[in-house]
């Protein structure tokens, strides 16, 4: 794809960015509001304009899909799949597996409203299953939070890069209002990076020693090791990996922070207030994991006040808490089972964030 | 029987290991393991050969057999398969799976690895009970046999019949080789008192190579292998090699159930 300006579904977007990033192999399984992305990568396999695609397959459940992930995985290729919070919940077997055996890959989470079936709309109350691990054991994966259908065109770029750079998988997580949403995209020209696999991939022990890629490891000191070495990745990820977005932050009493397309509505919010002259700003969260806890700290440094906006109960919430430490203002405003929050509604949260005590 | 001693390879076998191994003594895991390193040896795949190990007595195979391995979660060993196969199809890619892997946890995986014809071969050691998590109830086990969690003998009316794998993958198109052989050894009455004939266990050789040879002309490949579990089924090793012979190959009769490229007449 050149660099023209395409119009797209966030979906189909992050299907093309998915392409344009190199993707080798995709494996599907249908749920809504997902389902796009397996379409779209259905009508370009066998297109010549990505040599690199080299399969698709349709499994017959989400468990397949994802185990059908983590064996191309342990090949060295770019490998992914998506689903959406019912699907998520489903994946996490496989994701539990792959970080232990450090293995790259790609998932796209399209959040709906939960819990069980809940319904198509919007919401982000997967937060907790994609930023806590979500499988049993302790893992992280990174997670990228997509807010406008040109972050889900790049961030596979992004996501390949950290998965191969750090040997785990990385999410992305959206919703069902960045997964829908149709906007212009563009995508810059980019040459996937190459990685060297040779030290671990599974492609036949000719000449060497065999590759075995396990997460089972009965001897409790090596276990102990290994989890740790994983942990020691991970913190070198939180020093360097975070990503955020500072909206008129610097002279700010009043601070949002959102993420995904709620931070999109809290823009807003801003811009109009600032046209009155009232000092606000928005900290947007790009990875939820690695999460930008100094930027939020150092901000709160200052004096401001917050207000977190999610499409939950309250999830991320806690991680803003955490960040910002005791005695600052941190309210809340959520809504979930697919409704939305106004414009309005997070104005006036915002107004009466003095009264609200630390 | 030198005739027949003649076609297994003895000694050292490269694609083995110098590991002992954790096997029971009787269990006939060693014995599929040392069936596998023959063929990779004498059909020289060794070098391109990805094991999937999966969950049961077989996950710690990555010890054994002296290639690459995937170490699947319980059930999955034929979606890894699938995912790693699909992308280096110039990889021959097996996995060795239990009864409780393979028909019950992971049944979806393995029936839709057949139904898509998938190149990739399964072994399946059906012993009649969930071995390494310590004697429970599988779906091959006989009716009225005891169990941890059928004390009382297994209920048809309530557990339903043994669950045919060989029988069930017979109905699929996709599946190109369908097997079902036994690990175990035979007793035979004579006038000179017992004797014992490996005559199974040279047919099962023969099933690992025509299920890796099926794999290289592109096709789905599975072999059920009859074993014992005499600690499980708390007998003594012949009284349980009696079993599978006397008991198991009644319900489970051996034979080839599929055979499209007809590896087996060669």
């Amino acid at each position: 794809m050149s660099k023209q300006r395409v119009y797209l579904k966030g979906n189909e977007a992050l299907a093309y960015g998915a392409l344009e990033a190199g993707l080798n192999a995709y494996f599907a399984y249908p749920i809504t509001p997902s389902s796009e992305i397996p379409e779209t990568l259905a009508k370009e396999f066998g297109s010549k304009k990505y040599p690199e695609y080299k399969f698709f397959l349709q499994a017959a459940s989400e468990l397949e899909a994802i185990n059908m992930v983590l064996g191309a995985a342990a090949g060295g290729v770019r490998a992914m799949t998506a689903t959406s919070s019912p699907g998520f919940s489903l994946k996490q077997e496989g994701l539990s597996y792959a970080a232990c055996m450090e293995l790259p890959f790609l998932i796209a989470d399209i959040c709906r409203a939960g819990p069980g079936l809940g319904n198509l709309g919007p919401e982000q109350s997967d937060y907790f299953q994609a930023t806590k691990g979500g499988g049993h054991g302790d893992y992280r994966l990174f997670v990228l939070a997509p807010a406008s259908v040109q972050e889900m065109a790049l961030f596979p770029r992004i996501g390949f890069d950290l998965a191969f750079k750090y040997r785990n998988p990385v999410l992305i997580l959206g919703d069902a209002f960045t997964g829908q949403l149709k906007e212009d995209v563009e995508f810059p020209e980019f040459t996937p990076p190459k990685y060297d696999v040779s030290s671990w991939a599974t492609t036949g022990a000719k000449g060497r020693a065999p590759h075995i890629l396990n997460s089972l490891e009965l001897d409790y000191q090596k276990h102990y090791k290994h989890v740790g070495k994983i942990f020691e990745k991970y913190k070198q990820a939180e020093a360097s990996e975070v990503r955020f977005e500072e909206y008129l932050t610097e002279d700010a009493e009043k601070v949002i922070v959102a993420f995904g397309i709620v931070a999109r509505i809290a823009k807003g919010v801003v811009n109009k207030l600032r046209a009155k002259g009232v000092k606000v700003g928005l900290f947007r969260p790009m990875t939820l994991w690695p999460f930008p806890k100094v930027p939020l700290r150092k901000l709160a440094s200052q004096g401001t006040q917050f207000l977190d906006v999610e499409l939950n109960t309250g999830q991320m919430y806690q991680d803003v808490k955490l960040a910002v430490g005791d005695g600052v203002t941190v309210d809340f405003l959520g809504k979930w089972g697919g409704v939305v929050p106004t414009e309005a509604e997070i104005e006036s949260k915002l107004r009466r964030l003095e009264m609200v005590v630390a | 029987m030198s005739q027949l001693a003649l076609k297994v390879k003895l000694g050292k076998l490269e694609s083995l290991t110098d590991n002992p191994t954790h096997y029971c003594a009787g269990c006939e895991h060693g014995t599929l393991t040392r069936l596998i390193a023959s063929a990779m040896d004498e059909m020289g795949i060794r070098e391109k050969t990805v094991m999937v190990d999966s969950v049961g007595c077989s996950v710690l195979a990555y010890n054994y057999l002296n290639c690459d391995h995937i170490v699947a979660a319980h059930g999955r060993a034929p979606a890894v398969a699938t995912g790693l196969k699909r992308v280096k199809p110039e990889l021959t890619v097996f996995t060795v799976q239990g009864d409780g892997d393979a028909a019950s946890i992971g049944l979806l995986e393995l029936i839709y690895a057949a139904k898509r014809a998938t190149p990739i071969t399964v072994f399946l050691v059906n012993n009649a009970i969930y071995g390494m998590t310590g004697g429970q109830m599988a779906p091959t086990t006989l009716e009225g046999q005891v169990t941890t969690t059928t004390p009382f003998g297994r209920d048809a009316a309530l557990t339903g019949t043994e669950l045919d794998v060989s029988k069930l993958l017979a109905g699929i198109d996709g599946a190109a080789y369908v097997k079902r052989a036994s690990l175990v050894v035979q007793e035979l009455s004579s006038q000179r008192g017992k004797v014992y004939t490996i005559k199974n266990l040279l047919d099962a050789k023969k099933s690992v190579e025509n299920a890796f040879k099926v794999q290289a002309l592109g096709g789905f490949a599975f072999v059920e292998l009859l074993s014992t579990c005499s600690i499980n089924w708390k007998m003594p090793i012949l009284d349980a090699k009696r079993f599978v012979n006397d008991r198991m190959m009644k319900k489970y009769p051996l034979g080839v159930y599929r055979d499209t490229f007809g590896v087996e007449k060669q």
